[in-house]
């Protein structure tokens, strides 16, 4: 079973959908900490305000989530599902992140080096640098294109596995172990995100 | 490097495709579903779907087309027309829709830009502009005015402020449609378009006009323009996005390829 995380942030519809059509029917979505712990993969999408994840804390599911990836479940964060990976973030400072990968979720700036910048970052920007080894981004040269649409952002770490470029860089995909992260959004950026969805799905 | 949009529209009118100049003398354009797939698939970087005549003749939007474009399209899906009420945006999610773009209803009760952000994130709220140049005014793009319903009914609202208004309210990106422009195939309004994208810190698309290549590098280029949406060039043959944009990238604009 894959298990695909609902905490009303968001639509989840997309995801369900490009999940299926690679082939894991078995796909269901849930708020249910007993399903984590007997899935094959667990996914946490989400967009909108990370002040939506207290409702992971409300429904049991942090604590059902450390313990499926001490085990070793594969986990995958997607754009808001990545940010509360980190420590937490500016968007909620009362809302506590997963604290798995150290360092705070930030907006990007309104203005750098006398350039306004525009926020959210909407559209494809390209993945850089990515990690050699990296499992997630197997197959997917540097410079390919996904589609992104949030204002908080990563900081780059030891963890980052690819960085993109929007008023400085920031991180587009993390992984440790079995734990991984995506700020853009697979299920909405064509071949290089099913490959990357594909690659989770397959681990 | 974030690379500009240009994204393939369809204005569907009783579950067809259509085509209208000027938002009138409309003419069919074939299946939403095979279109929307088609364009994806030829490269377009984002597919919207805007039910034309569901403001004005009070019909709810077309679900069951929107379900059947969604399906299988791995692209950014936009559907706006008919969107009154959180409920109604709701529906269009579920049916398979990445954002919504409201447009009358936001006129009417700027409020429902939050209602629906709060359920689904600023980032899924684009807030439709239809605008009209001030032609007897000293400043016609400064004046430029909000039509609403379909561009049937004048609003007396400036359409700079209406934007900035839509920005702090919380919509996640502007879709600036030229009336003047709609259909002409003579190029975008790239001087509104660089006065909205200028007084607002959320992406513009820009939309009416498109005729050539060289109309997208001008409104990306000169008008600012995050995106840019076209709808007839397409729909017709007579380019599809890949080619297009292999010919907008040669003037220097930073684009998804290839795709």
């Amino acid at each position: 079973m894959i298990a695909i995380i609902d905490y009303k942030a968001g639509n989840l519809a997309s995801v369900v959908k490009a999940v299926r059509f690679l082939g894991a029917h078995s796909a269901v979505v849930t708020q249910s900490p007993q399903d984590l712990l007997r899935a094959r993969k667990i996914l946490l999408p989400g967009v909108g305000h990370f002040r939506s994840t207290d409702l992971l804390h409300q429904l049991g599911l942090t604590a059902a989530i450390r313990q499926a990836i001490a085990s070793g479940i594969p986990f995958l964060g997607i754009c808001v599902g990545l940010q509360w990976l980190y420590q937490g973030s500016t968007e909620a400072p009362q809302t506590p992140g997963l604290g798995y990968f150290s360092g705070q979720c930030q907006r990007f700036p309104a203005v750098l080096a006398g350039e306004r910048i525009k926020s959210p970052h909407v559209g494809w920007n390209s993945l850089e640098s990515i990690r050699p080894g990296s499992r997630l981004l197997s197959g997917v040269p540097s410079g390919s294109y996904v589609y992104f649409t949030h204002s908080w952002r990563a900081p780059l770490s030891q963890d980052t596995a690819a960085q993109t470029h929007y008023a400085g860089a920031f991180t587009a995909a993390v992984e440790r172990g079995n734990v991984m992260g995506v700020q853009f959004h697979p299920e909405k950026s064509a071949e290089t995100g099913l490959q990357v969805l594909k690659n989770f799905l397959t681990l | 490097m974030l690379t500009k949009r240009i994204i393939a529209c369809m204005d569907v009118h009783n579950g067809r495709v259509v085509k209208g100049t000027q938002f009138v003398d409309i003419v069919d354009a074939g299946d939403p579903a095979e279109l929307a797939h088609r364009h994806a698939r030829a490269g377009a970087d984002e597919i919207v779907l805007l039910d034309i005549t569901a403001t004005h003749e009070g019909r709810g939007t077309i679900l069951e087309t929107v379900k059947r474009a969604a399906a299988e399209l791995f692209v950014p899906f936009t559907v706006g027309g008919g969107i009154r009420s959180a409920e109604d945006a709701r529906a269009v999610f579920d049916a398979g829709a990445d954002k919504v773009s409201i447009n009358s209803a936001a006129i009417a009760r700027p409020e429902l830009i939050a209602e629906i952000g709060a359920g689904f994130g600023a980032q899924a709220v684009i807030v439709a502009i239809d605008a009209r140049r001030a032609k007897h005014s000293a400043d016609p793009v400064g004046q430029a005015e909000v039509y609403v319903s379909g561009g049937r009914k004048p609003t007396g609202r400036r359409v700079v402020d209406w934007a900035v208004e839509a920005e702090q309210r919380g919509a996640g990106e502007i879709l600036l449609t030229s009336m003047d422009c709609d259909g002409m195939r003579t190029g975008f309004d790239c001087d509104l378009t660089r006065s909205v994208s200028q007084a607002v810190q959320i992406p513009v698309i820009a939309s009416g006009g498109a005729g050539s290549a060289a109309h997208f590098a001008e409104v990306f280029l000169h008008g600012k323009a995050d995106a840019a949406l076209a709808a007839s060039i397409f729909h017709f043959g007579i380019t599809d996005s890949r080619a297009l944009k292999t010919e907008i990238a040669s003037a220097g604009v930073p684009l998804r390829l290839p795709c």
